[in-house]
Parts: C-alpha cells; sequence; structure tokens
C-alpha cells in the first residue's frame, strides 16, 4: 500500500533522510518512531507531494508520488505537524474548501462533509469560527480534513502533540476506528503512542532506518534473554545465592526490592522457580514475566545505536 | 477551472470576513470620494467664472477638468492601497502553515495562483465599482463623456490588475505581510517614476525606461485614448508577476 524505497532528502549539506525503505500493508496502523529531528516530518512530506525527494522511490497503492503526484495525493489524506487551519473560517466551510480542493465532486461534498463531521465528533462545533475552538477539536477538524475524500492512505504527523491526556486517548481512539477502511501511517516521538495504537513501526534516528516490523517481531528479535520478576517476603540473599546456581539461569540481581532471574530463551525455567520458591517458604508475593518492551527496544536503538 | 475558482471563492470569502476588504474598500472610497468633491467643487467655480465669457465656457470640459485628475489620484490610491491587499495572499498561508493543504492537494500551482489572483482583482473591481458611483452626480448635473470615463476606468483596472500580479510575487517570497507590502510598494513606485530617469538618459534606454515606466502608459488611458501598446504593457506587466510567483512556489519546494 504505501512503499518507500531508498528515499533521500538533503536540504544543502545536511542530510535529513538516508536510503530509508519500508512499506506498510493494506488496512494497518504504522507508526514511524523517532526523536525530533529524525526526518519523521520530512518523511511524510515526501510521501505526500509537499517536497520532493533528492533520490528514491515513494508510491501509494502503486502511484508514484513524484510521476503520478495528482493521482497519490487523491488517494493521501494528511494531517500535518502544524494543523492548516484557517481560523477566520467555520469548521463546516473549511472542510467543504477541502473537499472542493481535494476534488470530491460537487454533488458528494454535502455526504462527505457530513461523514466526516460524524465520525470526527465535530457536531457540536460545526457552526462555530475555527479560531474560537478548543485545542483538541482542532485537531479533530485536522483529522476530518484528512478524511474528508475518504482517501485510502492517511498521513498523520504527531497527531497526538499538544494535547491533554483525555484529548490523546480521545484521538488514539478515533485513529484507531479509521484502521481496516483506511491504511495509516503516523509518526511520534511518544513511546505508548506506538504500543496502544499501530500495527507495526519503523524506528528511525538521524534520517536511517534503524528497525522495522510488526511490534511482535522486533520486540522477539531483540530479546535475547527471558526471565521472570519475583517479589517475596524475606530470604532475597539466600534465593539469589539458590538462583544463580540452578541450571540454564543467565543472571539473577536484585532490584528495588525485587529479584530479576533471565535465562535462555531456548528454556522455560518458570515452573521450576514457582515450586522452588514455594519448596523453601520465601513467601512468594508476586510473579511475573519480564517482556522486554518497545520502550527498551527504542531505548537501545537511539541511545545505543544498535543497528539490526 | 473549478479549482481556481475554488481557491478564488476561499480568497475572496477570507477577504470579506476579516476587516481587510471593507477597510481598503472604505479608506479608498472615502479618499476617491475627497479628490472626486474637490475637482467638481474646483470645477464648478471655474465655470461660474466662465460663466461671464461664453467663448471660455465654450472649452470647459468636465472630462478634461475632473475625470482626468481624478484617476491621476486614484491611480496614486491604488497604488499605496493595493500592496496592503496582496500582502497576505501568499505570506499569510506560509506563516500559519496552510500551504502544506494546498502544496498537498490535487491542485496545480498555477491553479493556485490564479486563484489568489483572481480573488484580488475582484476585490480591486468592487473597490473601482463602487467609485464609479460616483458620476452619477457628474451626469444629473452635467454631461461628460461615458466612454472616456470607461476608458479610464479600464485604464485603472489595468493597472491595479499589473499592480496585484506584483504583489502577489512579494507576497510569495516571504512569510511576513509587512516585509511583502513594503518590497510591493517599493516595486511598484519604482516602476511608476522610471521614466525621471529617462529624462537623463540617452539613445536606446530612453526609449526603455518611457515604456517601462508605469505612468507613461498610464496617462493616455486617463485622456480616453486607448492604445494597444498600452494594453500589452499592463498584460504583460502581470502575466509576467504571475510567470515570477509560479517561479518562486516552484523553486521552493526543490530547494
Amino acid at each position: 500500500m504505501i512503499e518507500v524505497e531508498k528515499l533521500t532528502k538533503k536540504y544543502g549539506d545536511l542530510v535529513a533522510v538516508k536510503d530509508l525503505s519500508f512499506k506498510v500493508g493494506k488496512g494497518k496502523i504504522w507508526g514511524l518512531l523517532g526523536p525530533n529531528a529524525a526526518g519523521k516530518t520530512t518523511t511524510m512530506r515526501i510521501l505526500t507531494g509537499y517536497l520532493p525527494a533528492t533520490a528514491g522511490k515513494a508510491s501509494v497503492s502503486g502511484f508514484d508520488v513524484f510521476e503520478k503526484p495528482n493521482e497519490a495525493k487523491k488517494i493521501i489524506g494528511y494531517l500535518p505537524e502544524v494543523v492548516p487551519l484557517y481560523p477566520e473560517m467555520t469548521v463546516a466551510e473549511y472542510l467543504h474548501f477541502v473537499a472542493a480542493i481535494k476534488q470530491v465532486p460537487a454533488a458528494e461534498r454535502r455526504p462527505a462533509l457530513e461523514r466526516t463531521i460524524e465520525t470526527a465528533g465535530l457536531k457540536d462545533v460545526r457552526n462555530r469560527l475555527i479560531q474560537n475552538i478548543s485545542r483538541g477539536y482542532r485537531q479533530r477538524v485536522g483529522i476530518a480534513q484528512a478524511l474528508i475524500h475518504n482517501p485510502d492512505v492517511l498521513v498523520l504527523d504527531e497527531p497526538t502533540i499538544g494535547l491533554d491526556p483525555a484529548q490523546i486517548i480521545e484521538i488514539r481512539g478515533l485513529i484507531k476506528s479509521l484502521k481496516g477502511d483506511h491504511t495509516i501511517i503516523l509518526s511520534t516521538h511518544i513511546l505508548p503512542e506506538v504500543t496502544q495504537t499501530c500495527d507495526g513501526v519503523a524506528i528511525i534516528n538521524e534520517g536511517r532506518l534503524m528497525a522495522s516490523g510488526s511490534l511482535e517481531e522486533l520486540t522477539a528479535s531483540f530479546r535475547k534473554n527471558v526471565g521472570v520478576i519475583l517479589k517475596l517476603r524475606r530470604g532475597h540473599e539466600e534465593a539469589l545465592a539458590v538462583l544463580r546456581e540452578l541450571p540454564g539461569v543467565e543472571t539473577a540481581v536484585r532490584h528495588n526490592g525485587e529479584l530479576a532471574v533471565e535465562w535462555n530463551p531456548d528454556k522455560d525455567l518458570r515452573e521450576v522457580i514457582a515450586q522452588l520458591v514455594v519448596e523453601k517458604g520465601w513467601g512468594l508475593l508476586e510473579m511475573r514475566t519480564e517482556s522486554l518492551d518497545i520502550e527498551d527496544l527504542y531505548r537501545q536503538i537511539v541511545v545505543g545505536g544498535i543497528e539490526q | 477551472m473549478r479549482n481556481i475558482w475554488s481557491i478564488a471563492k476561499k480568497e475572496i470569502k477570507t477577504y470579506f470576513s476579516s476587516p481587510i476588504a471593507y477597510v481598503v474598500i472604505a479608506v479608498f472610497l472615502v479618499l476617491t470620494g475627497f479628490f472626486f468633491y474637490s475637482a467638481l467643487w474646483w470645477f464648478n467655480s471655474q465655470a461660474i467664472q466662465m460663466a461671464q465669457n461664453p467663448y471660455y465656457a465654450q472649452q470647459m470640459n468636465i472630462n478634461q477638468m475632473v475625470y482626468t485628475p481624478l484617476f491621476h489620484n486614484i491611480s496614486i490610491i491604488l497604488l499605496l492601497m493595493l500592496p496592503l491587499l496582496t500582502m497576505r495572499l501568499f505570506s499569510e498561508e506560509m506563516k500559519s502553515g496552510t500551504d502544506e493543504l494546498l502544496y498537498t492537494s490535487p491542485l496545480s500551482v498555477s491553479q493556485i495562483v490564479l486563484g489568489k489572483y483572481l480573488a484580488a482583482l475582484v476585490v480591486l473591481a468592487a473597490m473601482l465599482g463602487l467609485s464609479g458611483s460616483l458620476s452619477i452626480f457628474a451626469f444629473a448635473f452635467g454631461n461628460p463623456e461615458l466612454p472616456q470615463i470607461l476608458n479610464g476606468y479600464m485604464g485603472l483596472f489595468l493597472m491595479g490588475a499589473a499592480f496585484i500580479a506584483t504583489g502577489l510575487f512579494f507576497s510569495s517570497l516571504t512569510k511576513n505581510q509587512v516585509v511583502s507590502a513594503i518590497l510591493t510598494f517599493g516595486a511598484l513606485l519604482l516602476f511608476w517614476i522610471l521614466n525621471w530617469a529617462a529624462y537623463s538618459a540617452s539613445g536606446i534606454w530612453k526609449g526603455v525606461l518611457n515604456y517601462l515606466s508605469i505612468f507613461q502608459h498610464f496617462d493616455d488611458m486617463t485622456r480616453g485614448i486607448l492604445d494597444t501598446k498600452d494594453l500589452v504593457y499592463y498584460l504583460s506587466f502581470a502575466f509576467f508577476g504571475l510567470f515570477l510567483t509560479h517561479s518562486v512556489i516552484l523553486s521552493r519546494r526543490w530547494r
């Protein structure tokens, strides 16, 4: 659906994006994750036809964005980082204008407007001037303008930036509800956004792709050890000593009053450990598996500079 | 064409939903009315004096004595006010980030440029059309020649169209509306007085400078003379402005 191949963009001597390649399948939500100035916005601007690339290819539903820009633009809905709003228009007037320039035929504009206002939850503000509505509603209007021509692909640049926590949850819910009908690519530097809304992720840093894949694939490929966290009432020192001696265990450390035990991924020691703890009477309070989540992954990649 | 009109409609709506268009039109009408009134008053007092002398009374011509100076005055007002009308056209979009919406829509740059141009022309037409209503008084109490007046208004419109194209160009250069207005005003004034330089120039330069001067081409029109040379001048001036705007926008995106 969305294919980016060896995309490179230079601003003078500054390389904003270098040899970036990734693919997003139909009906998926893909996150473009990276720290600020990683090249997320540049990538999106190239994909939407706002900027030309220095080298490489990008296509949407088979339309090359450089060779067939108008065809590609017709099937892309784009929410830029700075929501492009005209404050002196009402919400309905604005959406009507966007429908017109996105080439929605005149007869279909009214129904498209109604549908979008419904989807984006803008009924209460439809006749208010954009300058008078709240930040959360403005973001919704921004999503609405991206949806008005019912595009196959949605490109959302930092859709939840600057919103309060309740609004963030609302917008994430809205984005999730659009999945399936639309292929969505969203950029963010907020980690939980990816785990909560996306099917897959492309992590970029300094304009390069560091890792990409579905969330499961990525966490699996980055996990070297598996393990559990134990919370005990007593006998920490003894437990540490005993667990370290257990065949297969690689490390056992005390951390924040809890014991973290890790072993090789080709074994499963959970049952053995549970039994042992109960037998020794250490007073088991809690036992949970520790999974290496996207946050660790991100930290490893961006801070540690590990390439896949 | 439909796309051009979509953009134009939005711009016209913006002009009239903010104070800009009203203020520009109102101030323009007040100034025009004042100049018209003074010219008419002067004509009137001359007429009373001349009434003693039938020979001179024959020489009285309302077109020459009221309209020719009026058109010159209006042209100066346009020179001052049109940059204020055009300054926001691209600058504001760039500043607020809404240009990203326009350029990621299936529109060509020329459609966007022409749409904005058309919107400003509509406001100009409204300004001139409303000021034309002043002529009711001239027709009620005198007998001016209509074709000559229409010719003058056409000259003003063409000149305004050239000014607007220049303003559009400077607006595409900067995010700052004030800078855009100042540059437009400076450029137009320079073109206006280019014929001054022609006095000291010699040979081919004299002709070139005279030809390039806006003022030189407008003078004939106020007298009711329509020369294709002047028509071509204004149209090519406007076309050149639009062409430069188009190039600036395209080249900025390729940088």
